[in-house]
């Protein structure tokens, strides 16, 4: 089971990312942001930062990177994709997922560990959970705010596209509590906090992070999470 | 040089926090008359070579994909003499 984690420069969460796929039975694979190769992986982490320092739009000039076509035919043709934080402004920035990140409504850097519901259970990274269940797992975004027209919030939410949504406070903004989508196919996901700090309780609230990777390696078993 | 300028502002229905937060300056400072703020970008474009209908087709190009966000963003492009 080959993970591939991209690194961008100003990635700082592909180390953890990397570790949590271990954590799940995986075999982490680096890729790099300059290689327009996906060294035969079976699926691939988009991980958190401030990949080319935020410039311009979060995740618009990563977009761009040479990793990034190869990875958006294959996220088309059902690569199991997971974009974290960064990686989820990547892939909207891509297009590859609907809306877009702006700045937090309050304006301030949140950095806390964050309560989250589990509305869909059946993505290729959510499979291991139950749908309705809770999770805490950490938040730390400036710009982590969901926006999208509402036709297009009302097909998410239709569709069962929202993946994650905010408990309690919401903590940027994010129109509906949206904290995390995905495509239509379920392969594509995306969300602001970070399930790779919670998988480990030495260095994280907990380990609800991890069924986010044992729901891929799972899936790829082809065995049910 | 030929030079096209691209402004990128957000769209209307989407919020501005960064407009908000000059808005709350210029009040503290005492610039009263001021209903409201967005913040925008302005980007100055030096052609290489001459204005032509593809260069500047080019650069349309450009502002419709990385220099805006279609999902949240419109921009404004006009060739400066």
């Amino acid at each position: 089971m080959r993970v591939g984690v991209v690194t961008f420069p100003g990635s700082l969460d592909d180390r953890d990312a990397a570790r949590a796929v271990r954590a799940s039975g995986g075999e982490a694979v680096t890729l790099w942001h300059g290689d327009a190769d996906l060294r035969g992986v079976d699926a691939v982490v988009l991980p958190g930062g401030f990949s080319y320092g935020d410039y311009l739009r979060c995740g618009a000039i990563a977009r761009f990177a040479p990793v990034m076509q190869p990875l958006a035919d294959a996220a088309r043709g059902g690569l199991p994709v997971l974009g974290i934080c960064n990686g989820f402004q990547v892939l909207c920035e891509s297009h590859l997922l609907p809306g877009a990140l702006i700045r937090n409504d309050h304006r301030k850097f949140v950095c806390r560990d964050q309560r989250l519901r589990v509305e869909n259970a059946t993505t290729a990274w959510t499979a291991a959970y139950e749908a309705g269940s809770e999770i805490v797992i950490p938040l730390k975004n400036g710009e982590g705010g969901f926006v999208a027209d509402e036709r297009t919030l009302d097909e998410l939410e239709g569709e069962g596209r929202v993946v994650v949504r905010y408990v309690g406070d919401n903590p940027n903004g994010s129109y509906r509590d949206i904290a995390g989508v995905s495509n239509a196919r379920g392969n594509v996901v995306g969300l602001m906090p970070h399930p790779e700090h919670a998988v480990d309780p030495l260095t994280g609230p907990g380990t609800e992070g991890l069924g986010f990777f044992a729901s891929l390696v799972a899936g790829l078993a082809g065995q049910p999470a | 040089m030929a030079r096209v300028v691209v402004d990128v502002m957000l769209k209307p229905e989407i919020l501005d926090p960064q407009g908000k937060a000059v808005h709350g300056a210029l009040g503290r400072l005492g610039f009263d008359g001021v209903a409201s703020v967005r913040q925008g970008k302005r980007f100055e474009i030096e052609l290489a070579g001459e204005v032509t209908p593809e260069a500047v087709s080019d650069i349309e190009r450009a502002a419709g994909t990385l220099l805006s966000n279609p999902v949240i963003e419109d921009y404004a492009l006009r060739v400066e003499p």
